[in-house]
């Protein structure tokens, strides 16, 4: 932290200088929306105009810092990118022809389009938003409307993440826990560049650092974080899990892991039925009310739940009823002990040194257990009991896309959480801690709404939700996918949040369905959003016989002219994150953390210059049009007037809506109260946010802390105040695959048996990626991968005249050495060609990176002619997007079309490609490839200045 | 180095301007050179116009020209400053030259010649000083900067000097003046030249950022993907083997055959001589703007150790 | 004005130190301190050809990458370069209208924009490349250290600091008077070993860089001893008799 003020100088007659000036006229507090981090912000405003935007001291999430993308706001703000009103396609799709319209033709197109859809068959419309904050409401909307087909981005970002955690310990990295910033002393960080957490990463980095704790970052690149890491691991890409299972393996070899807390807090006790080939196979052994069973040491199967169990660990047993069972920890130690997984097993495929990894576990081992942290905070457990201390494991870990965006991802990241739950280090004092309102029970609610969709009905439930097994998939009686993109199918059992990157090309062949109206949200699927933005392009062009589009419609909502906005026919024109009220909803992804629940609104600080309006206003206009029976009165008229009425008096459940905080008529309850009519006030007046503070003794243990879990049920948290039981045997996924094995009513197509069977192990796998398969791999010998950079956000900052300064082209990141044995010298022409295609770009040369992997940032390269630049701004002349060369399908697998995704969670693999680099020939240098065609301008976008002074200084 | 062109033009221009007033005011009162008032006021005027069109250029290069006034406040610490003031101040002594010769005041011309003799002298060294107090720019921190601003203005003005004593017959001690500051001149350039060639780099990319202590730096991103002031005012670079060549022609064009164009004169005489003479002042000007441009172009500084390491 | 003050002991050094054994190259410095100052004592800061190619600029401080040395003692370090505020900057000798000047009461380097004529020689005699021309207004602009939060009294006392200090997401830059052994930063500098940039240039900056840290390392080895599974008939045993209870 910064030190003191330097007092006042006494004497300063420097006259050149004013020491004091006001900083503006006005100062508001609201959310930072530059990217998905959700700081608070303070934006100083002078004659209606931005003047300078902080961090808020007082926020839970920034503590005042502010990251240099956030610090970029005014650019935001003032780019001439906007778009200014209401847009009517008027030339063909692509061509950039649009005519300005009003916002009442605007909202009866689409209300007419959506009309018909919702009339008769809800299913063909497509509603999908790209890295929205508002999925409480979009989601809602979506099932009000009646179609299964909504989802955010998540499915092409990390649901990896969020379906490992939550399908294992009730949480997960990401944006439900944190390490112990605190007081870990050994840190692994798995795969992180600039993502979600942004700035709570950086603060705790510098507080771990200086603590002296050990940083390890495992990644193909040294770069940001990884610069500052006490170790750098440089690991191939898609290899995480294989190294986390052989530290695993150490760790078991050892006998350096915590089996008190495995029996108390894990499945690691419970009974599995040993049946191969029967019908409960892999089943958890259950007593008459259904509650797992252990083996006790003196009473054998008993209740695992019990207070006084004394669980045997390992070993066979048999029930009174004749079946054969095994504690889980049995199956588990059984099976990474294996020598597969052994270091030396699975060194040359991680690209590291078996010693190495030993190293790394013995580190692990000896931080966890020698130096292992206790808290004199006395806490009660589930069982009632009052320990006085809380015991902790020192050793932390976080981890995001670089191990979420691989087909193996979704183990990979159960093989961390694997490892946490050995070292008994989840929400242990210096370990991995959940955020509230997590933990939540595993798995957190019920399964997908979506079958039985039918004109003019809502659907009961939320779409994007948890299967417990096959009866909750989406999938017809031939076990065919309900939804467009084929999430919750056989396809991708457990895709919770939907697979948008497969919406489009799905659509376009009519498998499983032809839709008549696709609706998008801030999702840039005509370029950085898609895997093959070419084909979305074609797609979203094709025309049928009849000369109609194979998409019929498409409405698409962005405030700034982005790649995909020439390929709608309607485009309705959102304000900027600072015109706008927003609500980062309990009820979806909150910014609670390890010291209580949180969230948080936007409120507008400036009003719009032209002819826009909030999304979320338009889609709850749209509803009341539609008369979504939640957006209307009995009489038919609107319910809601706008965005902030429906944030104050929306009740999902009685007591229950968007914002936790400040509820009540007279805002003094928390989680569950009436609607407050000043809420929005209250949330203004404490900086535009709401934190609840945890007592000390909920901090930790929050799985059987009792105090915190009844805490939770009573604010509306959780449902219950049961233990939640960390799994490391899933039985969700051992159903899956005992329905694949040909049990039970709802089973898998042939095709898909075997992929089921296989990739739903109930433990913890690795398998080479799904893209490798069937591809020479000879000659297409380097891995591909992409990082945000900590200054640019996706296509959130190509308009920003100061980011842009700072990145406006990307190169191709190789090592030295690789580059030496290529004949590649710095700053050469290189064709970069994968099996889905080719482009070209420039290499640079660098130390700190894996010899076998080529790396370049995400979505620098833009389209000519978007956005508001000039067609020869080095966004499009020497920036390039790796998306080109990465298909959405995967090599033909016996003949059916399947996403390039986790075959669990049906996440885009972005990180399994693989390419060759080759040199450009003489003449082919200079733009880099594949180069389409500029877009023209919308009607009346601003000229762009050939110089900008910025300044709201008092006399420029 | 970016050689800008307004600052090129300047220190050939007003360094022949000064070289020329130089041995004017000198080589008169002296006898050395015999010109009458009326070739004597030509030279004079070509000198002052020299002089004024680089003073004049060099503001171009300001980014507030109508505040150039300022410049001669700092004489005390600033050779810029000096620089200005020496500039200003020496158009005294050349005017009062001019008006001697105008009016035909001999003693007044002798007096005010002289002084305008030591302000060129002054000025030119000023200029350089610019130059050689620069210490992140090595090239130009060089101890034989100075000496070769000055031998260059006197090689220079000489060759003027020359070739308008010439058109009154009166070149032979200016063009040997012209023949052995030319060779001096030359010589201390070859000798920079070598000496830079040689010198050691006076920072590494390792103590810009303190890294050496790790090992060998390297860039891996620049701060910003585009350019900046900072690199076009400073990151100018140019190729040895352009260099090369540059230095050659300079050498031959600015030095080398100018000299053997006065030894020509001296020979020759008559019209010849003053053919020779103009050719040679063409020449040596010339080549005297390749080799400023040159003096530019092969500076580097420091601060483009922060972006390409070197 | 050009004339260096007289530096006496206990004289006050106002300047930042930089960490750049946390600094993970997020930029956050330079655009905080780009939005700041657009508006403030120097401002605006203009940006030539914003949106198209060739977009320049003027920014106070700019973050490099490097990497230093090979193979596993190999280091990424990111380094934010700005104006170290010179104890014997030539950038303000130079001068010749008085514009540049470092100020006595706290040793910050300053240009007085209504003086400056734009001849750019300050910039050619920075070793650091801290100095950049407002080429709009013709007039050469720098980091003032924040002279208009640091002593304002609009603004809260914790908050008096330089744009670049407080925003730092990963408390790398330290703000202090770096000329009182006694204070925070000083101790720092003196703690950590914080260096000068370029000191064979002789310009004795007051800002200063902590080096990167030796790497936390731990004595822990692996346990070689304990057996492999294929050592061992069958390694479930260990656990099967472990007692446990809740």
């Amino acid at each position: 932290m910064p030190e003191a003020p330097i007092p006042l100088a006494t004497e300063r007659p420097d006259r050149a200088v004013d020491y004091s000036p006001p900083v503006g006229d006005q100062v508001k507090t609201t959310t930072c929306y530059m990217c998905a981090c959700r700081c608070g912000i303070r934006v100083h405003l002078k004659d209606g105009r931005i003047r300078y935007i902080e961090g808020n001291p007082n926020h839970p999430v920034n503590k005042g810092v502010l990251c240099g993308k956030g610090s970029a706001g005014i650019m935001t703000q003032y780019s001439p990118a906007k778009l200014r009103a209401p847009l009517k396609r008027i030339g063909p799709r692509g061509s950039g022809e649009f005519a300005e319209i009003s916002w009442e033709e605007a909202l009866e197109t689409a209300t007419g389009w959506l009309r018909h859809v919702r009339e008769t068959d809800p299913r063909r419309l497509a509603f999908f938003t790209g890295r929205d904050q508002s999925q409480s409401l979009t989601g809602f909307w979506a099932a009000q409307f009646g179609t299964p087909n909504f989802a955010a981005h998540g499915g092409f970002c990390s649901v990896n993440m969020a379906a490992g955690g939550l399908y294992s310990i009730g949480g997960s990295f990401w944006e439900f826990g944190e390490p112990d910033w605190d007081r870990a002393k050994y840190f692994l960080m798995f795969g992180v560049a600039e993502d979600h957490d942004s700035n709570p990463i950086k603060i705790g980095l510098s507080r771990l650092k200086a603590r002296g704790a050990k940083f390890v970052s495992i990644n193909p690149v040294r770069t940001g974080y990884s610069a500052i890491a006490d170790e750098w691991v440089g690991i191939r890409p898609g290899t995480d899990g294989l190294f986390a299972l052989a530290l695993v393996h150490e760790l078991l070899r050892t006998d350096s892991i915590d089996l008190d807390f495995l029996s108390r807090y894990t499945n690691a006790p419970w009974l599995v039925v040993r049946n191969p080939g029967g019908e409960d196979d892999g089943l958890f052994a259950r007593d008459e009310a259904g509650k797992p069973l252990a083996w006790d040491r003196s009473r054998g199967a008993v209740d695992a739940s019990l207070a006084d169990l004394s669980p045997v660990m390992a070993g066979e047993f048999t029930l009174p009823d004749g079946r054969r069972v095994q504690p889980v920890f049995h199956l588990m130690a059984e099976r990474y002990l294996a020598p597969e997984y052994a270091p030396e097993a699975v060194a040359e495929r991680c690209g590291l040194p078996a010693e190495r990894i030993r190293q790394i576990a013995a580190e692990i081992a000896d931080v966890a257990f020698n130096q292992a942290i206790t808290l004199d905070q006395p806490w009660t457990d589930v069982w009632g009991r009052r320990h006085e201390t809380m015991v902790g494991r020192p050793v932390a870990f976080h981890a995001m896309r670089g191990i979420s965006a691989h087909s193996n991802g979704f183990h990979s990241c159960r093989a961390l959480h694997l490892l946490q739950m050995l070292l008994g280090a989840v929400d242990t004092p210096g370990s991995w801690r959940y955020k509230s309102p997590f933990p939540r029970p595993i798995p957190p609610g019920p399964g997908p709404a979506g079958k039985g969709a039918k004109p003019n009905t809502p659907l009961a439930g939320n779409i994007l939700s948890f299967p417990q097994g096959p009866d909750d998939l989406l999938v017809d009686d031939e076990g065919n996918p309900l939804r467009i993109d084929k999430a919750f199918s056989w396809d991708a059992p457990l895709a919770l949040h939907g697979m948008m990157h497969t919406v489009i090309g799905n659509a376009g062949i009519g498998d499983p369905y032809k839709i008549d109206t696709l609706f998008m949200f801030m999702a840039n699927m005509a370029w950085n959003s898609a895997m093959n933005p070419g084909e979305v392009i074609r797609i979203l062009t094709e025309t049928q016989e009849d000369g109609s589009y194979t998409i019929p419609h498409v409405i698409y909502s962005d405030a700034y002219y982005s790649e995909t906005v020439p390929y709608a026919d309607l485009i309705l024109p959102d304000t900027t994150y600072l015109e706008r009220w927003d609500c980062i909803s309990i009820l979806d992804r909150p910014i609670g953390s390890a010291h209580g629940a949180g969230d948080a609104i936007r409120q507008p600080v400036l009003k719009p210059d032209r002819d826009v309006r909030p999304f979320q206003d338009v889609l709850i206009e749209l509803g009341a049009r539609l008369g979504l029976p939640a957006f209307t009165k009995p009489d038919g008229s609107p319910k809601f007037k706008d965005y902030p009425d429906y944030i104050m008096n929306h009740e999902r459940m009685p007591g229950v809506g968007p914002l936790a905080g400040f509820r009540g008529v007279d805002g003094s309850k928390k989680g569950v109260g009436e609607p407050n009519p000043d809420q929005l006030q209250r949330y203004i007046e404490n900086g535009c946010f709401w934190r609840d503070h945890l007592p000390p003794e909920q901090g930790f243990y929050k799985h059987a802390n009792k105090a915190y879990l009844e805490q939770s049920k009573a604010m509306g948290l959780m449902g219950k105040s049961d233990q939640i039981v960390m799994q490391i045997w899933s039985e969700p996924l051992q159903k899956f695959r005992l329905a694949a094995e040909g049990h039970g009513a709802k089973q898998p197509p042939d095709r898909l048996r075997e992929r089921i069977r296989t990739y739903c192990d109930p433990l913890p796998i690795w398998y080479p990626a799904l893209e490798h398969e069937g591809q020479d791999l000879g000659r297409f010998d380097l891995s591909a991968i992409t990082q945000r950079p900590m200054v640019m956000y996706h296509s959130w900052g190509s308009m920003n005249a100061w980011l842009r300064q700072i990145l406006g082209a990307n190169k191709l990141y190789m090592a030295r050495s690789r580059a030496a044995a290529l004949g590649l010298a710095q700053d050469d022409w290189v064709w970069v060609e994968s099996r889905a295609g080719r482009l070209k770009c420039q290499v640079s040369l660098m130390e700190g990176v894996n010899p076998d992997t080529v790396w370049t940032w995400n979505a620098i390269g833009k389209r000519a002619g978007a956005w508001n630049l000039d067609p020869d701004s080095p966004e499009a002349t020497r920036g390039f997007l790796l998306n080109h060369v990465i298909s959405e399908w995967l090599p033909a697998q016996g003949g059916f079309r399947q996403a390039n995704a986790d075959p669990v969670t049906g996440q885009a693999a972005w990180y399994d490609l693989r390419v060759s680099v080759t040199k450009c020939a003489p003449g082919e240098e200079g733009v880099t490839s594949p180069h389409p065609e500029a877009l023209p301008l919308p009607p009346h976008m601003p000229a762009r200045p050939d110089l900008l002074r910025y300044s709201m200084k008092a006399n420029p | 180095m970016n050689p800008a062109p307004s600052i090129v033009f300047f220190t050939t221009a007003s360094g022949a301007g000064y070289g020329l007033l130089f041995w004017l005011g000198l080589l008169r009162p002296l006898g050395l050179v015999q010109m009458s008032p009326m070739p004597a006021l030509v030279a004079l005027v070509l000198a002052l116009a020299l002089i004024t069109a680089g003073l004049l250029s060099s503001t171009l290069h300001l980014g507030n020209p109508k505040r150039a006034w300022r410049a001669f406040s700092q004489w005390r610490s600033s050779w810029l400053s000096r620089e200005g003031v020496a500039a200003v101040l020496t158009y005294i002594p050349a005017l009062l030259l001019g008006l001697g010769l105008w009016v035909g005041a001999p003693a007044l011309a002798v007096i005010a010649g002289l002084l305008a003799a030591a302000g060129a002298v002054a000025t030119v060294y000023c200029t350089a000083m610019i130059y050689a107090s620069l210490k992140p720019i090595r090239q130009w921190r060089h101890p034989l900067v100075v000496p070769g601003y000055l031998a260059l203005s006197a090689f220079s003005g000489a060759v003027l000097l020359a070739m308008l004593a010439a058109f009154s017959g009166s070149g032979t001690v200016p063009a040997v003046l012209a023949i052995l500051s030319g060779a001096a001149a030359l010589l201390l350039k070859r000798a920079y030249w070598r000496g830079i060639d040689a010198a050691p780099p006076i920072a590494t990319i390792e103590s810009a950022t303190t890294l050496g202590f790790i090992g060998k730096t390297r860039t891996l991103e620049p701060p910003h993907t585009e350019q900046n002031y900072l690199l076009r005012e400073m990151g100018f670079r140019i190729a040895r083997k352009h260099a090369a060549k540059l230095r050659l022609i300079a050498q031959l064009g600015g030095f080398a055959l100018p000299v053997l164009l006065a030894v020509l004169a001296l020979l020759a005489g008559g019209g010849l001589a003053t053919l020779a003479l103009t050719l040679g002042a063409v020449l040596t000007l010339a080549g005297l703007l390749v080799e400023r441009w040159l003096m530019f172009a092969e500076a580097t500084h420091t601060v483009t150790l922060y972006y390409s390491g070197t | 004005m050009t004339c260096l003050p007289e530096i006496t002991p206990g004289q006050k050094k106002l300047g930042l130190v930089i960490d750049l054994d946390t600094c993970v190259g997020c930029q956050a410095c330079a655009v905080n301190c780009k939005e700041w100052n657009a508006s403030g004592h120097s401002g605006p800061l203009p940006d030539l050809k914003p949106y198209s190619a060739g977009a320049e600029g003027v920014w106070f401080n700019r973050v490099h990458s490097y990497e230093a040395g090979e193979g596993a003692q190999g280091r990424t370090v990111h380094f934010p370069r700005s104006c170290l505020h010179c104890e014997t900057p030539d950038c303000v000798t130079v001068c010749p209208t008085g514009a540049s000047y470092k100020r006595i009461e706290d040793g910050i380097v300053l240009v007085d924009h209504d003086i400056c004529i734009g001849c750019g020689l300050c910039a050619w005699a920075c070793p650091y490349g801290a100095r950049e021309m407002d080429e709009d207004a013709g007039v050469m602009k720098k980091c003032t250290l924040c002279i208009d939060r640091i002593y304002n009294e609009n603004i809260p006392e914790a908050q008096r600091q330089p744009a670049c200090v407080l925003t730092c997401p990963t408390s790398a830059r330290h703000f202090g008077d770096l000329g009182d052994p006694e204070s925070k930063v000083s101790k720092l500098v003196a703690e950590r070993g914080g260096q000068p940039l370029m000191p064979e240039l002789g310009y004795k900056p007051v800002n200063s860089y902590l080096p990167p840290r030796n790497r936390t390392s731990l004595a822990a080895k692996p346990d070689e001893a304990a057996p492999t599974p294929m050592d061992i008939k069958n390694p479930l045993l260990r656990w099967m008799d472990k007692v446990l209870t809740r």
